[in-house]
């Protein structure tokens, strides 16, 4: 049966895709646009013999992944220059921050929203700035904006008016509700600055808030990307220190998963002490790998019960019920 | 998935699956003509789907899935199955063709050189391209058509045309002998019947044309002409572009030498025999 | 004193149509169709960048404007800083 490991193996060792006939093909390029690694795959694969489709139509996705990077190093740059005024750290995170980087997790990877991390102090000013260079807010509705404001780790999401894109302005990587509360301030002291006077997070911070994203911020939809993300982070910083930032932010045992996983999965050179599976490995595995010859989500009650723990792990239960019932009562 | 076909039009290969055997066996019986997608392999996969299980038996109703997919798309009911295939189809070429420059055009050709016509919904321009090819003229698509940054050069993309309400009774007296699908009452956009391209439109889809004259056609006016600067054209193809902004520079390239090589006019017409005549007198003083 | 940069202009296709002037920004992946006298001002601008009245008088003398406004170059200043097409260098 097909699942998401024919992406998997081709990232890990392009060379097993010469083995790839006319059911293989397509299943990998369904799934790898579903999971959003096209444009990954594509510089992954790059020179590699295949066949003629198949080279065009990866063409085509490093050419879309080119101009996502410009777009997004763009959205960069003119929140760089809105908020130039203030004279305060920002730092890009995630998709942007690899690509302006130059780091390889950045090699054709598809980029979102803007999202850049400011000193929570700060907040009002980035905000004001933001609104005064053409940002507007995406949500109307006070309810979401109330809950934003109190426990999500983020401004409510801008959007800008002209461009038609998303900035996401974090004061941290979890949001408040998580048990584990991350060290702002210390993401921020250690950051790293670029060329152009934007900052990113030190290399051990990226895979600390890559792993944090994984496995308590999200349902592990985009499982196959972060991990990649991860994996090209560690072969390109290693893991020494690794374990010791981790314990900081308190991300030991998320920082473990995501590398285990990201070892299951690509390979990932990991230490051996690291590599000890756990009850639930198996679990997130399957999660990670649901998908069909035609790129769709498999294992319907596996992806159900991350959903309901994705959202128990980011608010304490109570908040959680009156978080459903109102979402209920919204949508009828 | 349960029922599957494959089937190329113009450059662009698909694999379209589906929970009923219906939509498929309209596909392979209008399509049944049409090559197999290069090399066995796909652009763009479709897939229909039922959105709850049991709505595959109990008042089916079909949801269109694919690799590009706009998140509240409205189901279809299995009685427009193949409509629903069309608008997976559709859908694929809108939000994920990157090769090409996608128009939101109709194209013919006579003689090597190709006619755009592009507009509003309803301005006419696939019952124009119907009505062209009824009378000779190559047709390379009713609906899209694929500019090569790489050439310049015009790729059809002749899917079964799509005739809505009072145009396909004009299309079934020019074309008597014209293969027609199935009669689709009630869809969103009314009745809709589609037509096979002729056997020359078929045979021919790959080749290519040069671009010599663009149109923007207008219907429901006295007939009148009026030649459109190559600014204003820029502007309204890329209003008529899809994926303009993702082909970056080499759209960009694309489309100012599309502009500033070909003429453009504006064309308001009263009625399709009017029209056919206008068309043919621009296309000679071309 | 503020003063205005343009984009570096090998970052720019600039290809003049009829009444109009197509302008893609590689930088952004954007495409600008802009009037005169846009052309001008980045033309002007793209030696060093300037404060409004210095682009003022280099464009009087560059390009013979009838218009001469201040407050009219403002406004396209303030257009183009918004398109990313001209920075706003704040004074230290």
């Amino acid at each position: 049966m097909i699942d998401a490991r024919i992406l998997a193996e081709a990232l890990r060792d392009p060379a097993t895709t010469a083995a790839l006939d006319t059911t293989g093909w397509p299943a990998l390029l369904a799934i790898a646009r579903a999971e959003q690694l096209i444009g990954t795959l594509a510089h992954r694969l790059d020179g590699l013999p295949m066949p003629g489709v198949a080279a065009r139509i990866l063409a085509d996705a490093r050419a879309s992944a080119e101009q996502g990077r410009v777009a997004a190093l763009w959205e960069a740059e003119m929140a760089r220059r809105a908020l130039a005024p203030l004279a305060m750290p920002v730092i890009l995170l995630k998709g942007t921050a690899y690509a302006a980087a130059g780091l390889a997790a950045g090699s054709g990877r598809s980029i979102g929203d803007l999202d850049i991390l400011v000193p929570r102090a700060r907040l009002d000013e980035a905000e004001a700035a933001l609104l005064a260079a053409g940002w507007e807010w995406v949500k109307p509705d006070p309810y979401d904006d109330a809950y934003y404001r109190r426990w999500m780790h983020e401004l409510p999401p801008l959007i800008h008016r002209e461009r038609d894109r998303m900035i996401d302005v974090h004061h941290t990587i979890l949001p408040r509700t998580a048990r584990v509360t991350p060290d702002a301030d210390a993401l921020i002291a250690d950051s790293v600055a670029l060329a152009n006077g934007l900052r990113v997070l030190s290399p051990d911070d990226m895979l600390c808030h890559a792993a944090a994203h994984l496995m308590a911020d999200g349902d592990l939809a985009g499982g196959m990307r972060n991990l990649w993300d991860i994996h090209c982070l560690i072969a390109e910083f290693g893991t020494a220190g690794l374990e010791a930032r981790a314990a900081v932010h308190g991300l030991g045992p998320a920082v473990a998963r995501a590398a285990r996983q990201a070892h299951a999965l690509y390979g990932t050179v990991i230490p051996g002490s690291w590599r000890v599976w756990d009850s639930h490995d198996p679990l997130y595995r399957r999660r990670i790998l649901a998908r069909d010859g035609w790129g769709r989500p498999t294992r319907k009650w596996t992806r159900l019960g991350f959903y309901i723990r994705s959202h128990a792990i980011r608010m304490p239960p109570m908040m959680l019920a009156r978080h459903l019932f109102i979402k209920w009562r919204k949508e009828g | 998935m349960r029922h599957l076909t494959r089937l190329r039009i113009g450059p662009v290969g698909f694999r379209v699956g589906s929970d009923w055997r219906g939509p498929i066996a309209a596909l392979d019986d209008l399509y049944r003509d049409y090559p197999q997608p290069e090399g066995g392999i796909p652009d763009f996969n479709v897939h229909l789907f039922a959105a709850r299980p049991w709505r595959r038996v109990l008042r089916p109703s079909v949801q269109i899935g694919g690799d590009f997919v706009i998140p509240d798309a409205a189901p279809l009911p299995l009685a427009q199955g193949l409509l629903a295939a069309e608008m997976g189809m559709n859908l694929q070429m809108a939000l994920g063709q990157r090769r090409y420059l996608l128009l939101h055009a109709s194209a013919v050709e006579r003689d090597g050189k190709a006619l755009l016509m592009t507009g509003m919904s309803g301005a006419g321009k696939s019952t124009l391209a119907a009505l062209l090819m009824a009378r000779g003229w190559r047709l390379m698509g009713d609906e899209f058509a694929l500019l090569d940054p790489a050439t310049g050069l015009l790729h059809g993309f002749p899917r079964l045309i799509s005739l809505k309400n009072e145009a396909i009774a004009v299309l079934e007296r020019a074309l008597p002998g014209g293969r027609f699908g199935p009669m689709l009452e009630g869809t969103p956009k009314g009745t809709i019947r589609h037509l096979v391209p002729d056997a020359r439109a078929i045979a021919a889809m790959t080749e290519p044309a040069v671009p010599r004259l663009i149109l923007f056609p207008n219907y429901g006016f006295a007939a009148a002409e009026r030649a459109v600067p190559p600014s204003e054209t820029f502007v309204r193809l890329t209003q008529a572009s899809t994926n303009y902004v993702a082909l970056a520079e080499r759209g960009f390239d694309a489309l100012t030498r599309l502009v500033r090589t070909v003429p453009a006019q504006a064309l308001d017409y009263p009625d399709t025999a009017t029209a056919l005549a206008q068309v043919e007198r621009l296309w000679e003083a071309a | 004193m503020t003063r205005f940069k343009t984009a570096a202009p090998e970052t720019l296709r600039i290809v003049p149509l009829d009444a109009l002037t197509l302008i893609y920004h590689r930088a952004s992946g954007i495409t600008h169709i802009v009037d005169s006298p846009v052309p001008e001002i980045l033309a002007a601008l793209a030696p060093e960048p300037l404060a409004a009245s210095d682009l003022m008088a280099r464009l009087s003398e560059r390009f013979d404007l009838v218009d001469a406004d201040p407050l009219a170059l403002a406004a396209r200043l303030d257009e183009l800083v918004a398109t990313g097409l001209v920075e706003r260098l704040c004074a230290i």
